[in-house]
């Protein structure tokens, strides 16, 4: 059985990568992802874990690395956040072009411009395209149940592709939270040895990253793209698994007091629970109210949202990005496009909200909640709106 | 030596390897220098060896999909990562053999790279992966051009020759910064064994390759590589260029092992003219007598530099005695 404990959730993250028996790490710390690069490495100087820990000298090499090791089959973590991410961008497109399951744990973060350490959601949002698998985690617990889900997801051979693990930083990363730590024996059950397809290894010669032509390059993104679609039905079956075993369920969007709802708000990270706590307050007000929490960010749940939506009035989409000079925030962008040939949508109500850390209450939420309910009778004159943001 | 040369064809096959690992099809030029040296290199590091390779000539010639010229396991991730894409070869084959997942024999991670993938680009991967000492050979086949996008200069391009970036003008001569000395910048990494090769002398290149490969932990081999094309020579000039740029100290044969430095391959008791080797390539076309004046004092202080080294340095076992 898995024991109950307080931990701080980076911490979290790692231990949960160790009881996947990673059989090599390549990280470079940044805040706030700092603590899972060192407790990694902290498992393996401990000899917790049989395992190698590459001290890179880069985010770009630390995913390049991470690479190489799993071309020779090897199972991989990594982990960054921000800048570091930006920094590794040229190298992810080819990762899950290469079909390689790396894991990767991101504390997200706001990017520079001007330099900001808090939490939002930019760095993931550029990333977006790359051909990576996202999975948002709302708090301690997810962080952990989702790291274990990540290979077992990855790795499957409908899939094949590398998974990115979403935490908000320090929101996430530095709260100590009680957590479900599952058992060594839990984990290895849940999740079996990883079978590569193919090795670069003299007993299995392959030449691995080849250049493609026009007439190869596009079946080899349509190939990505059949493999992001298939993953929608083994996220679905490991999440299955997950609840079978584990007794936590998971969906790329939970619905919270959903079904009646005539205002639906739809939330990612950890923001989502305190704007759970904003939908009971208002409920109790008599307030039709209700919440969605995605999880799942590539592949984008477009059915699932439909079904959730049909009902409501006004969907007030957050989001803890920009899209500069764009259709509002790019989980808004993502929603109107699940919703456009809906015959009966509600109304999209779009605030950016929480940008490089910027705090959030429970009477921000009800605030723009309350807010929006009047789009019913007039929609705002602005696509988006920065909430609380001074001119 | 003399001997053995004119009797190669009875040698050879006892010194090289017959095994094509880097097969013939590929779609480099005429005369390349590179795709030789990278044949050469081949031969000598033998069937157990997993190449990650840099973004460049050698990775575009060889690897079309879907035809491959590579008969030893190869990876190519980007053009700025073939070092840190062979530390995780290295850290993967090293936990993959240990946990008993791949077969329990030895096997040699080789990173190669062009010039600019070395030393400009993928400098800071290659100094990271050096330090923190992986079993790997890096190996630079420097063709002293960004090649692959149309001989554009990298900073291992010598002075005076014309790029298609730092071009020949009415204001210019071509490129006005000298070569940088990567070796010795591996060198200072503190590497057991670091050493420069050219295809020209191939049984002096395999027999360093050989020697690195026997090696555990970091080692660089810097190979000078004529491009034809890019050096706007005859192709059928490739492994005379090599030689000229050895015998008149442009590019001398040295090999540094445990820090003492050592002349390879014993150039002319007095060095030829570098216009010898200037002459034939167009790249160096435009250039003043005063200019290949300058160039050619440059070469004999480098090279007298070089000496002075061979002359000091001490092994490391014989510091520590
Ligand atoms: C990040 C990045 N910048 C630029 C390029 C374009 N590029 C590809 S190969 C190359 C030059 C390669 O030169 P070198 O490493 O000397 O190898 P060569 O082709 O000469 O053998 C350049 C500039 C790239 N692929 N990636
Ligand atoms: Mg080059």
């Amino acid at each position: 059985m898995s024991k109950r404990i307080g931990m701080e959730v980076a911490i979290a993250a790692a231990e949960a990568a160790a009881l996947c028996r990673f059989d090599v790490a390549a990280v470079y710390p940044i805040t706030p992802q700092s603590h899972v690069a060192e407790h990694l490495s902290d498992i393996v100087a401990d000899g917790r874990i049989d395992a190698e820990f590459i001290t890179v000298e880069s985010e770009h090499s630390a995913l390049s690395s991470a690479i190489g090791a799993a071309g020779t089959g090897a199972r991989v973590v990594t982990a960054t956040s921000s800048q570091g991410l930006m920094y590794m961008h040229e190298v992810l497109p080819i990762a899950s072009a290469m079909r390689l399951p790396i894991v990767m744990i991101i504390a997200n973060r706001a990017v520079s411009g001007p330099l900001n350490i808090w939490n939002d959601h930019t760095d993931i949002m550029h990333e977006r395209d790359t051909g990576w698998i996202s999975l948002f985690a709302q708090n301690g617990q997810e962080v952990v149940d989702m790291t274990i889900q990540a290979f077992k997801i990855g790795e499957h051979r409908d899939v094949m592709l590398p998974v990115n693990v979403n935490m908000d930083g320090f929101q996430l990363t530095h709260m100590v939270e009680p957590i479900l730590m599952p058992e060594q024996e839990e984990v290895d059950k849940f999740l079996p040895a990883y079978k590569p397809y193919a090795m670069v290894h003299p007993d299995t010669p392959v030449s691995m990253g080849t250049l493609a032509m026009p007439e190869f390059y596009a079946e080899a993104l349509k190939a990505k793209d059949m493999a992001m679609a298939a993953s929608r039905k083994i996220i679905a079956q490991v999440w299955k698994d997950w609840e079978k075993q584990f007794g936590r369920k998971y969906e790329p969007i939970e619905a919270h007091r959903a079904e009646d709802a005539e205002v639906l708000m739809l939330t990612m990270g950890s923001m989502g629970e305190t704007a759970e706590i904003a939908i009971n307050e208002l409920r109790k007000h008599g307030v039709k109210a209700g919440l969605l929490k995605l999880k799942l960010w590539r592949p984008f749940p477009f059915e699932e949202l439909k079904k959730l939506t049909k009902n409501a009035k006004v969907l007030v989409v957050t989001d803890r990005a920009v899209s500069f000079g764009g259709p509002g925030g790019p989980v808004c962008g993502e929603v109107k496009a699940a919703l456009y040939d809906e015959p009966n949508r509600p109304k999209i109500v779009n605030y950016l909200i929480g940008l490089g850390g910027r705090d959030l209450t429970i009477s921000d939420f009800v605030d723009m909640m309350k807010r929006a309910a009047e789009a019913t009778k007039k929609m705002p004159a602005e696509a988006y709106e920065y909430y609380g943001v001074r001119e | 030596m003399k001997a053995l040369v004119e009797n190669f064809d009875i040698f050879a096959p006892r010194l090289v390897d017959k095994e094509e690992y880097f097969c013939a099809g590929h779609r480099a030029c005429q005369g390349c220098g590179e795709a030789l040296a990278i044949r050469q290199m081949c031969k000598a590091l033998g069937k157990d060896t997993v190449i990650a390779n840099a973004t460049g000539c050698m990775e575009v010639i060889s690897t079309l999909y879907p035809t491959t010229a590579w008969k030893l396991p190869w990876i190519h991730v980007a053009f700025p990562n073939a070092a840190a894409v062979g530390s995780g070869v290295e850290a993967g084959l090293t936990a993959l053999r240990r946990k008993g997942k791949i077969a329990d024999r030895y096997v040699k991670t080789v990173a190669i790279g062009g010039d600019g993938g070395t030393a400009d680009i993928g400098l800071q991967a290659l100094s990271g992966a050096m330090e923190r000492g992986h079993d790997m050979l890096y190996v630079c086949f420097d063709n002293e051009a960004y090649m692959n996008t149309g001989i554009q200069r990298s900073s291992a391009t010598p002075f005076g020759a014309s790029t298609t970036t730092a071009p020949a003008g009415k204001a210019s001569f071509g490129n006005k910064t000298w070569k940088k000395n990567l070796p010795e910048i591996m060198v200072g990494h503190n590497l057991a064994y670091v050493a420069t090769a050219c295809h020209s002398y191939p049984l002096d290149f395999i027999e360093k390759v050989k020697k690195a490969r026997k090696i555990k932990g970091p080692t660089y081999i810097h190979c000078f590589s004529v491009c034809p094309t890019g050096w706007r020579a005859k192709s059928e000039e490739c492994i005379k260029l090599g030689r000229l740029a050895v015998e008149t100290g442009v590019f001398p044969l040295y090999e540094v092992e445990k820090g003492k430095y050592r002349m390879t391959i014993d150039p002319p008791e007095k060095l030829r003219p570098v216009e010898d080797y200037l002459k034939p390539q167009g790249r160096f076309r435009h250039l003043t007598p005063d200019q290949i004046k300058i160039i050619q004092d440059r070469v004999i202080l480098e090279y007298k530099k070089l000496q002075n080294k061979i002359k000091c340095s001490k092994s490391w076992d014989e510091l520590a005695k």
